[in-house]
């Protein structure tokens, strides 16, 4: 108990340094998976902008990058994380490759959240005259919201979990701090902390996720 | 006037879904006209066509061959682009309504409006004018979830006549409604028709809902239009066992071999089948002949019906006398009306 409040600054050091990992990941990978998401449920055959190549495509590259486990993308990413955003270890590098691997996997579910839209709503908007792009943004975002809240509610605690192993190419956060401060040094006290403050965190949005949705269901 | 829709050897050929299947022919070689102010039924089973042939008319589905005019453009060939603004002028109504649950009424019926390019303050007039004409204008900010069936239909048509179409597309919009409820929404549909003279084209399966509002039909069969004309020539002289079965569906005609036989068990006389159409045959003239013959008669099956103000109906009788006077009195009944012998 007594380390862990000798550690008190750079436990809250190692939060928000989660929290800007997960922020920032939150954005690129959230706006990444949004175009992957779109792209599989457009081109889908018999969809408003049918491309069989785009679709096939799409789904490889997201069935072949979602197996890989994390702490193993987050080394393979390396190389790609030099060429972009200049270094492969860091924050800088956990970030993009948290972003890259999250775009996948949020794809998938924006995929399945877009397709609980009735198909009969699309040809609505169809039959009054509405273009894709004009559909896309004023009938299946709208008409998916809630389903999408929930699903993107659900992915911040998937990069949670991601952003944890950040401390593996020597970043920070609190998997960082509980590798470093607790495990490493026989301290099951700190490591518990760390845990703790992660679910009292991961609460916190899932209420709010819960209740944004409702608002969008309306119920 | 003209036909607002007319098509010419339309057919809608899918691939196979499946190695060595054959291609799905869902439309084969369709001719239809449409003229203005047409309330035009077209019926069939469910996997007749129907549905494919009424988003042939606004190329939610394109055809694979033949020319499909709409107010005198051929849009078959046309690309996607144009056809916008080609559906901007037919509105459609669906079985499941599909209403923008996230919009609210007012939201959903300005949204074609939106498409169109309208102004905020054309849009909130045209969708006030729509609310009260659909009688609607209390529920303008509910939502779609919080309406009846009858409601959201009639929020369809709102939306569906919102850029002030001229022709109206109806995919089984009473299909999905209770009776009553089926009757104020075919009352509305009437209404848009003889106020705005707006053409309806109605697919359905349900006879009463032709019988309710049609002027013309089209019987579909396997991809065919097997039968068409005016409603009151379908439903008084079917000439395909298709078209009969959904007359008799809604009007009892002529016994069935089966219906027969049980009417002969319990009618030894002969038994004969008196067609009746429009006011042209005087039933009681008819009737006047077997009394006078001393002709003993039983109707035992049939019904008249009324078509658009038309009376027209079978009446089977049986016929209780000796041979020579039933023959004597069916030769004089003949000269006024149809006379079928049972057999």
């Amino acid at each position: 108990m007594d380390s862990l409040i000798s550690l008190q600054s750079e436990f809250w050091t190692a939060t928000v340094e989660t929290l800007y990992i997960v922020a920032l990941a939150l954005i690129f990978g959230g706006l990444g998976g949004l175009l992957v998401g779109l792209g599989l449920y457009l081109s889908r055959p018999g969809h408003i902008l049918e491309n069989r190549p785009v679709f096939l495509v799409l789904n490889v590259l997201v069935n072949f990058v979602r197996p890989i486990p994390f702490i193993i993308f987050i080394a393979a990413a390396q190389p790609l994380a030099r060429i972009v955003v200049g270094t492969g270890i860091g924050n800088p590098a956990a970030i993009f490759a948290i972003s890259v691997a999250a775009s996948f996997g949020i794809g998938r579910i924006v995929e399945q959240n877009l397709m609980t839209v009735t198909p009969g709503v699309i040809e609505a908007a169809r039959s009054v005259g509405a273009g894709p792009w004009r559909i896309i943004v004023t009938v299946l975002l709208p008409e998916a919201l809630g389903p999408l809240i929930l699903g993107y509610t659900f992915v911040f605690v998937a990069l949670v979990d991601m952003a944890t192993v950040a401390g593996y190419i020597g970043g920070g956060g609190l998997g960082n701090f509980a590798l470093v401060y607790g495990y490493r040094q026989f301290n099951p006290v700190v490591t518990w902390a760390a845990v703790l403050l992660i679910i009292v965190l991961v609460q916190l949005v899932q209420f709010l996720g819960n209740a944004l949705a409702r608002k969008a269901f309306r119920r | 006037m003209g036909n607002v829709v007319e098509l010419r050897d339309v057919s809608k050929v899918y691939p196979a879904t499946a190695k060595g299947a054959a291609p799905v022919v869902a439309i084969d070689s369709v001719d239809l006209e449409v003229e203005a102010g047409d309330v035009y039924g077209i019926i069939g089973y469910s996997g007749a066509g129907k549905s494919t042939l009424v988003r042939l008319i606004n190329a939610l589905e394109r055809s694979t061959s033949g020319s499909i005019v709409v107010h005198g453009q051929d849009i078959a060939g046309l690309p996607e682009r144009s056809l916008r603004r080609v559906r901007l002028g037919i509105g459609m109504i669906f079985q499941q309504f599909n209403l923008f649950n996230s919009r609210t009424v007012a939201g959903n019926i300005a949204y074609p409006l939106e498409v169109a390019g309208r102004s905020k303050e054309e849009r909130r007039a045209r969708v006030d004018e729509l609310l009260a004409f659909v009688g609607l204008a209390d529920k303008a900010s509910a939502y779609p979830d919080q309406l009846s069936g009858g409601q959201k239909q009639r929020v369809g048509i709102a939306r569906a006549l919102a850029t002030s179409p001229d022709i109206l597309l109806a995919d089984e919009a009473t299909s999905a409604l209770d009776p009553e409820t089926t009757h104020e929404v075919l009352d509305l549909l009437q209404r848009v028709n003889r106020e705005f003279g707006v053409t309806i084209i109605v697919i359905t399966h349900e006879m009463d809902v032709i019988q309710t509002i049609a002027t013309k039909v089209a019987v579909m069969d396997r991809g065919r239009v097997i039968e068409r004309g005016d409603v009151f020539d379908v439903f008084s002289n079917p000439r395909t066992p298709a078209a009969a079965r959904f007359v008799g569906t809604v009007v009892k005609g002529v016994p069935s071999p089966a219906e027969l036989a049980v009417l002969r068990e319990r009618h030894p006389g002969r038994i004969v089948t008196l067609s009746f159409r429009d006011a042209e045959v005087d039933q009681a003239a008819v009737f006047a002949e077997f009394t006078r013959a001393g002709v003993g008669f039983q109707v035992v099956y049939g019904g008249i019906n009324e078509i658009q103000g038309r009376p027209f109906g079978h009446l089977t009788l049986a016929l209780t006398a000796d041979a020579a006077s039933v023959d004597a009195a069916l030769a004089r009944v003949r000269t006024l009306t149809t006379v079928t012998e049972a057999r």
